[in-house]
């Protein structure tokens, strides 16, 4: 559903929060249907259910609420997933459900944004989930907000409403790590100040939410210092036909931080041992220099021991290392997390046995206060905990570097995802085994 | 812009390339599903983006109707041979033979009964990963489906019980019996597609380009005629210029009437399109939820 446009330069990832009810997914079928990003067997489809069982009003809702459950109970039970483009920007909106019970999606829908849209019900304004929504980007570090006050047509289009609901924000904001926050007055239902500027509020004086979308400025996610790839793959041509890929042993990955150069001296981990970057291959060819994050084959100077699961690193800022590690994480399962529990985690490309040694405190959504020493994290909790993994992991702190500071909690058995964990900055850099660790 | 930037194609080229590498380093016995189709081209040039210059490390698996297009089938096995492959191909009409799959009486369409024979073949083979070129633009069920889209014992897909998918960790664990679909192009559009195959030079089926074609008018759809799609005696064939906008299998896949003879001619006609890709697939139409009843009894 894109349109054609010379170059289109960016993607901005977006998701839309709120709670059930306070219109996401009429919102999002309010930008496709004004941005005209609609076919006409899509919106035949929304006509010929609105004839059978929405009494001949279209439900823009039905857009996105894509499975029969979701249609029948008339909520967003799972992400859906929209694109499309304007002349100026691709956009992938996530539409992250609101219901309590399914606030782990939220996480999955927001966790690779750049801009979170949280929705709220003009007329009950903020409220648990809100704050909630808003503390869970705040702790995956999603540089942009909007604040959606939705449903204005509902308060009268009132200044003073609108005034008193960004003061309710503006109360907790500082308790959280969100640099830019913009509040637009809008109703998804009727259109206003989604794609065209509303007539009803003349006193707003700022963009559409569309005309934000476009312009806001999505400064690069990635970190171009310190250089990290975890090794996915290693690529070991078999009888290959031509001689000169007999002894080609290259390193695979997706450079997860930073940039790396032809005759870059890297270290491999678990290990220290240092041996020099010789090619970066492509497909393409092969290149002098490549960056974060983009996926390449290192081949390196000296034969070592590098398998799926090593980092190679930059000498310049050496990661943190190691098996005690002190972490953030949002549960998501309905079995709570418990001190003493065994799990495998995933961080980057290696899975390690981890037990939780520590619950230090989960975040109290009425407050955004700590509260110490809980017992269990709960479903929905967020919290900061401190484990001990089976083998030594590098990583950086999330805040520094999401793609080397995250992982993930699987529970054995019955290997269910069950939590996202954002790591501390580590208290000391990887000290490598040998102190001549250089071949 | 500064020299460290990637544009959308590169952005999702690296997604993709990400995830492809995953299932090499996660699963035992991976295979990509190949039907020759413009989404599936583009998998198998991610797969030499990833995996070159080493062999590509898993098999290439077909589920043929029987009601291919014969380009498709001839441009499939071609493919295929260029790249070094191994080639599977299971027939569902061998899987009808076996007793595998049961034809509902009176059903012409195939469609359904790719079902079991995916997953016979699956379990044949011991597969515990099948990557697919299926996109969340498609269609409403899709858009809802994770990257790695987990199987139960029975292929059976259950969207409200899907694994949470953060950044780009991907849990590929698996008990025995289970799978994992896999899905790289989950973000890319159709026009992303095209504007990769145009950038790659990479070849497709002719019937994406427009050609002379006899059809016939039927339910709103030219379609072509063939021996399965023979002329009711009420319908007139005519000879026009068409191509596929997408592939399905002969008896359902509408042709659109076009000039387009080239990868920018397709772009412009992708930009100025006002239905959507799938707005000419029959199977599509059955029900507003056909596609998820399909995709949880084991579809692609």
């Amino acid at each position: 559903m894109s349109h054609s446009s010379p170059p289109v330069i960016d993607i901005l990832r977006l998701n839309t929060c709120g709670s059930v009810d306070d219109g996401k997914s009429t919102l999002i079928g309010r930008l496709l249907y004004d941005s005209k990003s609609l076919m006409e067997d899509q919106i035949e489809a929304l006509e010929r259910s609105a004839d059978i069982t929405g009494g001949g009003q279209i439900n823009l809702a039905n857009l996105t609420d894509g499975l029969r459950a979701e249609r029948e109970q008339g909520i967003t039970i799972d992400v859906a997933y929209r694109y499309f483009a304007t002349p100026k920007r691709k956009f992938i909106i996530a539409d992250t459900p609101g219901h309590v019970q399914y606030t782990r999606n939220m996480v999955t829908g927001a966790s690779n944004s750049n801009l979170s849209i949280v929705l709220v019900d003009a007329r009950l304004g903020v409220i648990e989930q809100s704050r909630r929504h808003t503390a869970i980007a705040s702790l995956l570090r999603i540089p942009h907000l909007v604040v959606a006050i939705n449903k204005m047509d509902l308060v009268g289009w009132s200044e003073e409403r609108y005034n008193e609901i960004r003061e309710q924000f503006e109360e907790f904001l500082p308790r959280l790590d969100i640099k830019d926050v913009k509040f637009i007055p809008l109703s998804a239902l009727n259109g206003d100040n989604v794609v065209d500027a509303s007539p009803h509020t003349p006193w707003y004086v700022g963009p559409t939410l569309l005309g934000h979308l476009e312009t806001v400025h999505i400064a690069s996610d990635w970190n171009l210092d310190a250089f990290r790839l975890p090794v996915q793959w290693v690529n070991r041509p078999n009888n290959p036909t031509d001689h000169r890929l007999h002894d080609f042993r290259g390193f695979s990955g997706q450079i997860g931080r930073g940039i790396v150069r032809v005759g870059q001296k890297v270290m491999a981990l678990p290990g220290g041992v240092v041996s020099t970057v010789k090619e970066i291959n492509t497909f393409d060819g092969p290149v002098a220099e490549a960056f974060c994050p983009q996926s390449v084959t290192l081949v390196l100077e000296h034969d070592i021991d590098v398998s799926r699961g090593s980092m190679l690193v930059g000498l310049d800022s050496l990661p943190g290392g190691g098996t005690e590690l002190h972490a953030k994480v949002c549960w998501m399962h309905p079995r709570a997390l418990q001190r003493g529990k065994k799990y495998f985690i995933k961080h980057t490309t290696s899975t390690v046995q981890a037990v939780i040694t520590e619950i230090e405190h989960k975040l109290d959504m009425a407050t955004l206060e700590a509260m110490p020493a809980p017992a269990e994290l709960a479903m929905n909790d967020l919290g900061e905990i401190r484990l001990r993994t089976s083998k030594p992991i590098y990583f950086d702190g999330y805040s520094a570097n999401r793609l080397t500071g995250s992982f993930i909690i699987i529970e054995q058995g019955t290997n269910a995802t069950v939590g996202a964990g954002m790591l501390l900055p580590p208290t000391e850099v990887v000290k490598p085994e040998s102190t001549d660790y250089t071949i | 812009m500064s020299r460290y930037h990637l544009d959308h194609l590169q952005h999702l080229e690296t997604e993709a390339i990400h995830i492809m590498r995953e299932v090499a380093g996660e699963f035992e016995r991976p295979a990509i599903l190949f039907s020759g189709g413009k989404d599936s081209i583009c998998l198998l040039r991610l797969a030499e983006k990833a995996f070159r210059p080493a062999d590509i490390p898993m098999p290439f698996l077909n589920v043929d109707t029987g009601h291919h297009f014969p380009e498709l089938n001839e441009f499939r096995d071609r493919r295929a041979a260029q790249l070094g492959g191994k080639l599977i191909v299971r027939k569902v009409e061998d899987a009808i033979a076996k007793g595998i799959a049961i034809p509902a009486p009176g059903e012409i369409s195939r469609n359904k009964l790719q079902i079991p024979t995916l997953l016979a073949a699956v379990e044949e083979f011991r597969f515990d990963c099948a990557i697919g070129g299926a996109r969340r633009d498609e269609e409403k069920a899709r858009a809802k489906e994770r990257f790695f889209s987990f199987r139960d014992s029975f292929g059976q897909w259950d969207p409200k019980n899907q694994r949470p998918e953060i950044w780009n960790v991907y849990n590929a664990r698996l008990n025995p019996g289970e799978h994992m679909r896999v899905f790289p192009l989950s973000n890319w559009t159709e026009m992303d597609v095209w504007e990769y195959i145009k950038r790659e030079k990479l070849e497709v089926p002719s019937i994406y380009f427009s050609h002379k074609r006899q059809c016939v008018r039927r339910s709103g759809q030219w379609l072509p005629v063939t021996t399965l799609v023979p002329p009711k005696p009420s319908e007139e064939v005519r000879e026009i210029v068409v191509r596929v906008r997408t592939i399905g299998d002969i008896i359902s896949t509408g042709m659109i009437e076009s000039p387009a003879n080239t990868f920018d001619d397709i772009i412009a006609e992708v930009a100025a399109a006002r239905v959507t890709e799938r707005g000419s697939r029959a199977d599509d139409k059955a029900s507003e939820a056909a596609m998820e009843d399909r995709k949880k009894a084991g579809y692609f």
